[in-house]
């Protein structure tokens, strides 16, 4: 089994704004990004980040061979539990997924 | 039309040699984006930027006078980093000694973007606020506890202040997009094309090999199309990057929210013109039937004093959590009769673990900062002698970077206010302000 992050040239994460990550999984030509696609699912992520399903967006945006990931932040941005505050190293539950 | 997009964010920097090629050209209009929420709820609140006086004015002194000479109006969206009336003013007075300085003369338009608890409560009881995440839905209470809360401003204003010749237009609180996006709107560009222009421009040469948002970029609008290349000549647009540029800190890479309308990308297509330059077409603007307007608000939740700290031993990591509950229960104890209950807040934030070190930040947040310094103390001196079992290394538990080991930290604020507002017009938050500079 390989780690979803081997399948990728660019896996990331980032706040969009204070109440929502979003995830950019950038693959270096469109069968890989199809082959993920088909297979990475909002369970998945759901497990990976312990989040409801319903609540997970998982978008393909083939002009640039990409899959973008987004749900709303546990703790907002700057909160008083928050440990990341731009949220771009909450990328690694889902590197890890294996697939 | 050309616009030129300074750098990615105010203070930043940028090549100043980029800046004159740019400007080799005529130039319509210059932006640039001088704020994020990015860096956390702090500054709104603090009312102070989380970028550097020096750096934010040697790129306004370098590139206003070139704008002035081209009569190239120089939009600056999001003044003082949060965008608040301090921030405004901050940035303000920047731009005044500038003009001394440079004996310069020009009509300055400014935007406040600042809203009341009232506005927001009237908003609130009339079913007019629109929760962005159900993780937060907005209270009367919330609003009541807010310090500062700002609305964030589309192109309309911006548009007001052209008409009005004004030379340089200094926005609080705005959307990136509208600072590129107002003045093609305002010359009858495609809306369509100006937000999705707009959108990658506010980023500076970051759509741009070798990336960087701290230089300058250059948009050419056309009637069917625009043309994105950046003005350093070390650097090229390309057709991937300029395309992946909406996948950046967007929740939807076909879909750029605005105020007036959503911009859809969906049948947007990307052509390489010539090694740096990208040409666009498709990008397609669709009007809201209710106009809304973000706020973002913040109140202060207390003061914080943090104390960082290592643990080595790994007998003692392994223990850890033994230790933080026996420290727990000391500093609740010692404190029962001389601190109100709820009135500070302990968390520890760690990393790593026994096959390194541990380190350890113990954050206490206070009613007051003297709190704070007190329960911070007594944690950090109850856990540095903490007995555990089977304990050997029994001269302390932390190593200590720094002398003194408890730092302040001051107020801390969180986002109270985070929603959408309908609003019967664009201009509703927006106070318009025209002065004539150096005459």
């Amino acid at each position: 089994m390989k780690k979803l992050i081997d399948y990728t040239k660019i896996l990331r994460s980032k706040n969009a704004g204070p109440l929502f990550i979003t995830f950019d999984l950038i693959f270096n030509n469109n069968e890989d990004m199809l082959y993920i696609a088909e297979r990475l699912t909002k369970a998945h992520i759901a497990k990976a980040y312990n989040v409801p399903a319903s609540k997970i967006d998982i978008i393909v945006y083939s002009v640039v061979n990409s899959i973008k990931i987004t749900f709303p932040r546990k703790n907002i941005s700057g909160s008083l539990a928050d440990n990341d505050i731009y949220g771009c190293q909450q990328h690694v539950p889902l590197a890890n997924i294996e697939l | 039309m050309k616009i030129v997009a300074l750098n990615g964010l105010l203070g930043y920097g940028y090549s100043e040699e980029a800046l004159d090629i740019a400007f080799s050209e005529k130039v319509d209009y210059l932006g640039v984006d001088a704020g994020s929420t990015d860096p956390g709820p702090y500054y709104l609140g603090s009312g102070k930027s989380f970028t550097d006086r020096g750096a934010v004015k040697r790129d306004l002194e370098l590139a206003l006078p070139k704008a002035l000479a081209q009569k190239a109006p120089f939009i600056i969206g999001t003044a003082g980093g949060a965008g608040s009336a301090r921030h405004v003013q901050w940035l303000k007075e920047i731009l005044l000694e500038i003009a001394a300085e440079k004996n310069l003369q020009f009509k300055l338009g400014v935007v406040f973007s600042d809203v009341s608890k009232e506005f927001v409560l009237e908003k609130l009881d009339s079913g007019k606020i629109t929760n962005m995440s159900d993780e937060m839905p907005l209270s009367q209470e919330a609003i009541k506890e807010s310090t500062t809360i700002v609305s964030q401003i589309g192109i309309a204003p911006i548009i007001e202040l052209l008409k009005e010749k004004a030379d340089v237009i200094l926005c609080g609180r705005a959307c990136d997009t509208a600072i590129y996006a107002a003045p093609c709107i305002y010359n009858g560009y495609n809306p369509g094309l100006a937000f999705h222009m707009a959108k990658i421009m506010e980023c500076g040469a970051m759509c741009s090999e070798p990336v960087a948002a701290a230089d300058v970029m250059q948009a050419y609008m056309y009637e069917d199309y625009f043309e994105l290349r950046p003005a350093n000549p070390i650097r090229k647009c390309t057709v991937d990057r300029v395309a992946a540029h909406t996948l950046y800190e967007q929740s939807n890479p076909y879909l750029i929210f605005e105020p007036d309308g959503v911009c859809d990308l969906t049948n947007s297509q990307f052509r390489q013109v010539d090694e740096r330059t990208v040409r666009v077409t498709g990008s397609v603007f669709k009007e809201a039937e209710q106009p809304t307007l973000k706020l973002e608000g913040v109140k202060c939740s207390g003061y914080r004093t943090i104390c960082p700290a290592t643990i080595y031993d790994p007998e003692t990591i392994r223990q850890f959590d033994t230790i933080a509950d026996t420290v727990m229960n000391f500093v609740k104890e010692n404190t029962k009769n001389t601190l109100p209950d709820g009135s500070y807040t302990v968390s520890f934030k760690t990393n790593g673990g026994e096959e390194s070190s541990l380190g350890i930040i113990m954050d206490i947040v206070g009613q007051t900062q003297e709190i704070a310094d007190t329960v911070c103390a007594l944690v950090r001196s109850r856990m540095l002698h903490c007995d555990y079992p089977g304990r050997k290394s029994s001269a302390g538990n932390l190593a200590f970077p720094f002398s003194p080991s408890d730092i302040h930290v001051g107020p801390v604020y969180e986002f109270s206010v985070f929603h959408l507002a309908q609003v019967d017009s664009l201009l509703e938050t927006s106070k318009i302000e025209l002065e004539e500079i150096g005459l």
